[in-house]
């Protein structure tokens, strides 16, 4: 059986064990024969062009974990941060673990999505928020359809939250194949603040593929924080959509690092309803092996006098493959906006490929747009100036990647985050450098 | 210290060094003046063991041994330093944690342990001092917006610290006002001994009033036409290089 046959099929016992009167019976029941549809993307779609999904879909998923699988604190600490005190929601193959997980319901709610979908204080919010800007694509589909389980989070108007939020989803590798489909939905009210870290972790060698949803809406003068590791296992998958919708005079940023994995496909859309909305999209991506990570942007300028930022940066070693399909719209209702997009690659190795689309739809004539797409070696100069002062060959590439990656690096808030992420850094790079980066 | 034999170099079939021959003597200061496009740079970055240009002919040796083959790592790390023209940038790294690289790395090389903390910072301190360089500067990335100055200023604190036994400064005068024409100048002097030697590259004779040459060599055309005392940087400011040429017909 195709895994779409088998996940139309179970479906049906889905939503038989499922509560009748489930606020979103109907969006899932719709969302199902959307899928149904559809069918998984195939590279035909323009927007799939340079990422294929076959090799992945034959795998034979297991869509339910049969046995809970607990795990110690101390096996999984290392994923966590040590040095700041964090609200954690944690699942581990798709089910939640109030053992790893500290979550609250003080000033602002950080817990876990069935929880606010079975209770009836909640019912407002998410017939306000669910699947409100969620887009009815094949994939969202799926996961709306199969949606129960993942980090809900609010954030009340005028609250801060005061510690940031980690959301990280274990796959114990206890099936020789996992199909898991977390769902988030985040609401950051009028003026607050939140800080967040998606991780997805697998802890064996068997395959697994994340379907990965998540909502966020900002509020007026808000400001969202929002930081995706993608440091995963050699046979871990993960297509991660992302969609926000920003209110007057919000910040979002949004920072993704994509270092592990088989094949990654982030999939970020940020809508700007409001104006003064200022959204930050980020990424370093360093691949070696067979790695492939698809980039998969757009921002949508529906408001006037809005900024975007799209910095991102990629380094590509062995046979390793990138994407980066950047596309900013700018309506013609969306006068003196100012959209910045930048992609930088660097080839390592003759094997490796970039394939960067940054693609720009202007309807208004009162805008600054620019773009700029580099894909070149290590610059033959910066390397003699390096070896010239002693440093050998392999630490002078290191210290260039790791300079070219930099200014993404800069605007991470979190300094023990930032510390972590430079030890990837240096770790993927494969060097030992006599100084903490 | 340094001896150059016969240098032939060029890159893509297009010969730039076209048999060089200089002796440099431990203690010894000298300069290469010449035109625009004579080779002085390619000449500094040849020694320095830059690969895009192919040796064709002769050799480079450096305290008797030919050093022509080697990386330009083992070059460093045998004493050899080069003072950029264009100091690459580099963000994210800062002065202080390159400068730390660079002298462990070379230390790693020679079977030495990592320099003691505790000496380096004193080092550091010593060397800023030597070169009015701010502390604060030390922690900025390394170049990155840096002004023409504050770069050649920090590759003479690079070559403070890590103390070479040959000093090739290419065109560091390009880019400095007087004031810091004459702290860098300060810098040289104080480093020099009689262990040591520097090859100042320059186009003009005013460097040269403040590090003084023992000799004078002009560059033209891929060769070394004329060598003479610390005078004839004084005959080359006055009255060009046209002489010269006229002399050699």
């Amino acid at each position: 059986m195709s895994l779409k046959d088998k996940l139309l099929s179970s479906f049906i016992a889905f939503e038989d064990y499922l509560e009748d009167d489930s606020p979103i019976h109907d969006i899932r029941n719709k969302a199902i024969k959307s899928f149904e549809d559809k069918g998984f993307p195939t590279r035909k779609e323009e927007a799939w062009k340079y990422t294929s999904l076959n090799s992945l879909l034959k795998e034979d998923y297991n869509l339910y974990s049969k046995q809970e699988h607990t795990l110690e604190f101390k096996d999984v600490r290392k994923y966590f941060l040590h040095e700041v005190d964090t609200y954690k929601v944690v699942f581990v193959d798709g089910v939640y673990s109030s053992f790893l997980s500290e979550t609250t319901h003080d000033k602002l709610d950080v817990c876990l999505l069935s929880a606010a979908l079975g209770k009836e204080k909640y019912k407002p919010v998410i017939e306000a928020y669910f699947n409100k800007i969620a887009k009815e694509e094949s994939l969202t589909s799926l996961n709306t359809a199969f949606a129960k389980e993942g980090a809900y989070i609010f954030v009340p108007n005028h609250v801060e939250a005061d510690k940031p939020i980690e959301v990280i989803n274990f796959s114990t590798g206890s099936e020789a194949a996992s199909f898991l489909q977390p769902r988030n939905l985040i609401i950051v009210g009028e003026n607050a603040h939140v800080q967040i870290i998606e991780r997805h972790q697998s802890l064996s060698n068997n395959a697994v593929l994340t379907n990965s949803v998540t909502e966020i809406f900002a509020e007026k003068r808000a400001h969202v924080d929002y930081y995706k590791i993608q440091n995963d296992q050699i046979k871990a998958s993960l297509i991660d959509t992302t969609y926000l919708k920003q209110e007057q005079d919000s910040v979002c940023k949004v920072h993704t690092f994509s270092f592990g994995g088989k094949l990654i496909r982030n999939n970020l859309n940020f809508y700007q309803a409001g104006q003064h909305c200022d959204s930050v999209l980020k990424g370093v991506t360093i691949l070696e092996g067979k790695q492939h990570v698809d980039h998969n942007t757009l921002v949508h300028h529906i408001s006037p006098n809005c900024e975007s930022h799209q910095d991102y940066k990629g380094i590509f070693d062995d046979s390793s493959t990138g994407v980066f399909n950047g596309k900013v719209l700018v309506e013609k209702e969306a006068q003196k906006i100012d959209a910045f997009q930048q992609n930088n690659n660097i080839l390592i190795s003759d094997k490796s490929t970039i394939n960067a689309k940054p693609q720009l739809e202007i309807f208004a004539d009162d805008v600054k747009c620019s773009h700029g797409c580099t894909i070149g070696q290590l610059d033959e100069e910066a390397m003699f100036y390096l070896r010239s002062r002693g440093i050998g060959v392999k630490e002078a590439r290191a210290l260039l990647m790791y300079a070219f990656a930099n200014n993404v690096l800069e605007s991470v808030k979190i300094p023990e985050l930032k510390k972590r992420i430079n030890k990837l850094i240096a770790q993927k790079i494969g060097v030992r450098l006599g100084f903490d980066l | 210290m340094l001896e150059i034999k016969n240098l032939r170099a060029g890159v893509d079939d297009k010969d730039i060094l076209k048999g060089i021959n200089l002796e440099v003597k431990a203690g010894e200061v000298h300069a290469i003046m010449g035109p625009n496009g004579s080779g002085k740079s390619t000449l500094a970055a040849v020694v320095a063991g830059k690969e895009e240009f192919e040796v064709t002919q002769g050799e480079v040796s450096l305290n008797g041994e030919d050093i022509s083959e080697l990386d330009p790592e083992e070059r460093a790390h045998k004493g050899v330093f080069m003072s950029f023209q264009y100091p690459v940038e580099i963000p994210g790294v800062t002065v202080t944690n390159f400068i730390k690289t660079a002298i462990n790395e070379t230390r790693k090389a020679k079977g030495q342990e990592d320099m003691p903390a505790s000496e380096m910072l004193k080092k550091i301190k010593e060397k800023a001092e030597l070169l009015e360089i701010d502390r604060k500067f030390l922690s900025r990335s390394l170049n990155e917006g840096f002004s023409g100055g504050e770069k050649k200023r920090n590759e003479i604190f690079q070559l403070a610290m890590m103390e070479p036994k040959l000093a090739i400064l290419d065109e560091t005068d390009s880019g400095l006002d007087i004031d810091a024409l004459k702290v860098v100048a300060h810098g040289v002097n104080t480093l020099k001994n009689k262990d040591n030697a520097i090859i100042v590259i320059t186009h003009y004779q005013r460097l040269l009033d403040y590090i003084v040459p023992d000799y004078v060599h002009v560059l033209m055309d891929g060769k070394i036409v004329k060598s003479g005392s610390k005078e004839l940087a004084y005959q080359l400011e006055e009255k060009g290089y046209d002489w010269i040429k006229e002399e050699l017909v």
